[in-house]
This record gives C-alpha cells, structure tokens and sequence, in this order.
C-alpha cells in the first residue's frame, strides 16, 4: 500500500525567532496552515500574535527561522520574488488602516491597482479602478455612493467594511485579520465576521486571523492555535476552543482571573 | 575619578548619538534618491507636493520678503545716514535680498510650514498604520511617500525665492520712495546696477538645499516617529527645529563655498 502524498501547506514556519533588546517576542513558533484553512490565533495581549503576521507580511525581519509560502522560503528568496509571494497577501488591519488623504473609494482603488498583476494585462485605469471599487463596497454591504465620502466619516464598523474591500481587491489567496471585531458592538462583529467568512469561501483563500474574541474566533475559524510568550502551546479544531483540555487554553477562552496564566507586571 | 571622566563620556555619546543620526538620516537620503531611478514615479503625489510646498507657501514668504526688504530700506537708511551714503540702499538691498534674505527667510517659512506638515502627515500615518498598509499593497513607501516629497521641496524652493527676491526688492523699493524721499528712477538705476546674476543663481542654488533638506527633515522624522500622538507631536518639532539648523549651517558652508574667494 502506498503512502498518500504529503500536500505542501500553504504557509509553513520552522522555529521563527524574534526580540526586540532583551524582550523575546516569538520564541520558536512553529505553524503550518493548510491550503484552504481558516486558523485562528489567540492569545493575551504582547504573546507575539501582531509580530507574528508582520513577519509574515515582511512587515518586521525575525531573527531566526523559516517562513514558507506555497514551499518557497519568503526570508531568503529574492527580493522580487518576496514581493511577488506577498502580492498574494491581503491584510486588514485592526484600525482598518484607510488613508485618510483619500476618499473610501479611492482607497479602494488603490488597493486594485496595487495589486494588480502585469500578467493579467495593463493596469486598469483610475477611473475604471474607482467603478470595480463601487462593486467591492457592494460585496462588503456598502453603498457605491459611500465611496465620495472621506474614511473620517465613516463608522468604525464601516471603515473595517472599506478595509476589507480593500484587502479583497487583489483577490488574494491569502488573506490574514489582524483583530477585526476589536472596537465593534457585538452585532457588527458579528456582520464583519460573516462578511470574512463570505469573503475567505469566495475566494477559496487561506486565512489567518489574530483575536481575543472567542466568539468571533469561532465565526470565522475552522482551526485555532494559542500563542503564550512566544510559543504556540496549543493547536487544534476552532471548535474545541472552549473545551480544548488544555488548562492555559481554558482559561484565556473562558477568561478565568485563576489558572496557569498569571498576569505578571511588565519589568 | 566619575566627577572627570562622566561628562566626558557624556559628551562622547551625544557625538556618537549625532554620528549614528546623521548616518540614518544620509542613508535614508540615499534611499529615498535612488527610487528617482526605478520606476514607478507617482507623480500625483509629486505634483500635489509641489502645490502644497510652492503654491500654497507663496502668501507667507511674499509677506516676509516684502517687509524684510521694506526693513532693511528703512534699518539702512538710518545707519547710512551718519556716513552720508544713503544712495548705497538700493545696492545693500538687492545685494542683502537674493543672497540671503531670500533664500534664509523663504528657507524658514516653509521649514515651519511645510516641513511640520510632512512630518505631521507621515508620522500619522505611520503610528496609524497606514505606511504598513502600504507595504502589504505592494507599494514601496519611500517610493511613495518620500521620493516625491523630496524632489517636489527641492523644485519649488527656488521657485519662491525667485517670488521673494522680487518681493523682497520691490519692499526696499517701496519705503525708499515713498517714506524716505527717493526718485524712482535713481532707485531703479541702482538697483539693476548692483544686481549680479551670481547673487541671484547662487540664492536660488542655495533654496534648492534648503528645499531638500526641508522635506529630507519632514519625511524622516515623520517617518521614524513612534508612539502615538505625542511621537508625532515630538516628530514634527524635531522635523522643523532640525531643518531650521540644517539650513542655517548649510547657508554658512555654501556662501564660504560661493563667496570666500
């Protein structure tokens, strides 16, 4: 009988190091996300999730370690080709990032005609990058009109809406979330979590999304790692998160003030 | 021992600390220059750059240029007065205008104004995350951000000191006839006669630095600024304090360089 072959993950990271002066902020993570994945990372807060997605995104250089997208090591392959590994990445951000010296439509396009391929021909036109934004703001549940506004204007739910659209205009097949219910009433989280999920199966893309929010974690995951100085300490079904049998997981999804976990004060 | 040896290696380290500055600061000139070759150029960034530093600068510099020459008209007509050469007014004036006054005083005012604003700019946008963003839509920041800064400050200085020399002439020109009595057409005469196309090449030579260095100053600090509301803040004081010194020094090296001789 013959061994089934082993599909390469989408991302692959081998023993990732980074400090910042004597504070060790990533202590040898190790994490593979499957093609298609949705995984879901939690933690306290200053556990190395944010630094984490930077060093992936290129955004901080680690120390040490290994990142692999679709098996190609992104730390040390050429420059255009991190860009061109990358390119396939879309981000939201926690505060949803938009420029706030362009108007919402105009961030939009600006994620288009950013992430678009030279292989898919000439690079649309302003104007017509404006038009597809108006259809991107549909597809988030916004209006086209709201795209004359200025992001200032705009509700802290819809400008995490405006940033989605942003980051889905490349259509990206990697897309990760950096806490994106934090600051929203739990009915707008719960509209921007069933606008990722839509947004991920649309795209079939892989995602990795950083979260305090147990609910929303288990909205928008199918699979969830836990993060503890450092270390990932936990991996398993986003399912499990309430009931995972380990007592550090436990605690932080039930928010328990006894447990393993204790809050120590910063040195 | 201590009471010797620590202000002196206090001393050593704010030279050290200045060395490691000005390094960052170099390289971070360099990088920014070297994305003028490689492509893209966004030049809506650059052209709106060029309209905020040239355009939207000239009412502040007109106004200071005018009232310096105005003031030096005025300052020198009394000084001279005691030594009976007062028809030297037009001379100084033209001479104290596009070689410095011009050049110093527009350097300052956009300093001030443009460089606090490009520092303000950056700097939010980088403790907001927007220069981040950036980077994950696939767009250089220091293309995008700096380059076109830096070109736009470098044009449009010349541009408004050749607006201040004229003011700035047309200020003594104005208080001399008017105030203190002299012929329009001797002030004229004077004038063209003391003007030297050296003068004039030179000031403007010397505002393209400045321009330089103003935006280098208002990009850098804004674009290292950290933490929040008060790093921007203490970002955009560091940006207008440290171009206002730059220039000043590099006024001082280009004239000894231009006039020494």
């Amino acid at each position: 009988m013959s061994t089934p072959p082993v599909s390469t993950p989408k991302i692959r990271i081998r023993g990732l190091h980074k400090a910042f002066g004597s504070k060790i902020v990533l202590d040898g993570v190790d994490l593979d996300v499957e093609t298609g994945t949705s995984m879901v990372i939690i933690g306290g807060s200053g556990s190395g999730k944010s630094v984490l997605l930077r060093c992936i995104l290129g955004l901080i250089e680690p120390d040490a370690g290994t990142i692999e997208i679709d098996g190609e090591n992104v730390l040390t392959a050429p420059r255009s080709r991190q860009d061109a590994l990358r390119r396939q990445i879309g981000m939201l951000f926690q505060n949803a990032a938009l420029f706030d010296s362009m108007s919402v439509g105009e961030n939009v396009a600006f994620g288009i005609r950013a992430k678009h391929s030279d292989r898919n021909g000439p690079p649309p036109s302003r104007a017509q990058a404006l038009q597809m934004a108006g259809d991107l703001l549909k597809q988030v549940g916004l209006d086209p009109s709201v795209g004359d506004l200025s992001p200032s204007e705009l509700s802290g739910g819809m400008q995490k809406r405006v940033g989605l659209a942003r980051a889905i205009a490349g259509n990206p097949n990697i897309m990760f979330f950096d806490e994106p219910t934090t600051g929203l009433d739990p009915i707008m989280g719960a509209v921007i979590d069933g606008l990722i999920v839509d947004c991920v199966q649309k795209l079939g893309s892989t995602a990795i999304a950083i979260t305090h929010d147990m609910a929303s974690a288990q909205r928008i995951g199918n699979r969830a790692a836990m993060l503890y100085h450092g270390r990932l300490i936990w991996q398993g079904e986003a399912s499990e998160l309430m009931n995972s049998g380990n007592a550090m997981v436990d605690q932080f999804t039930h928010g328990r003030r006894e447990g393993p976990i204790t809050m120590e004060l910063r040195k | 021992m201590n009471a010797v040896l620590d202000p002196i290696a206090a001393l050593g380290r704010a030279a050290l600390g200045l060395i490691k500055q000005a390094g960052a600061l170099a390289l971070f000139a360099l990088e920014a220059l070297s994305h003028l070759v490689r492509p893209p150029f966004y030049w809506r960034i650059f052209f709106s750059s060029l309209i905020e530093t040239g355009f939207f600068s000239l009412p502040v510099v007109a106004l200071t240029a005018l009232f310096s020459g105005a003031v030096i008209a005025l300052q020198s007509y009394v000084g001279f007065g005691q030594y009976h050469v007062q028809s030297a007014i037009a001379g100084i004036v033209v001479l104290a205008v596009t070689r410095e006054l011009g050049p110093v005083l527009a350097g300052l005012m956009v300093a001030g104004r443009v460089g606090a604003a490009m520092s303000a700019q950056i700097g939010t946008m980088r403790v907001t995350d927007q220069i981040d963003a950036l980077t994950t839509l696939s767009t250089n920041p220091m293309k995008y951000l700096v380059t076109p800064r830096l070109l736009a400050g470098t044009l449009a200085l010349p541009c408004l000191v050749l607006v201040a020399d004229i003011l700035g002439v047309m200020g003594g020109f104005t208080v001399s006839v008017a105030k203190l009595g002299f012929s329009p057409s001797t002030y004229i005469t004077a004038t063209l006669d003391s003007l030297k196309t050296m003068d004039v090449v030179v000031g403007l030579v010397k505002a393209a630095v400045f321009g330089f260095l103003i935006a280098l100053l208002g990009c850098y600090n804004g674009y290292n600024s950290r933490g929040g509301a008060e790093g921007v803040g203490s970002a955009t004081t560091a940006a207008v304090v440290g171009a206002s010194i730059l220039l000043l020094l590099f006024d001082y090296l280009l004239t000894d360089l231009f006039f020494s001789q």
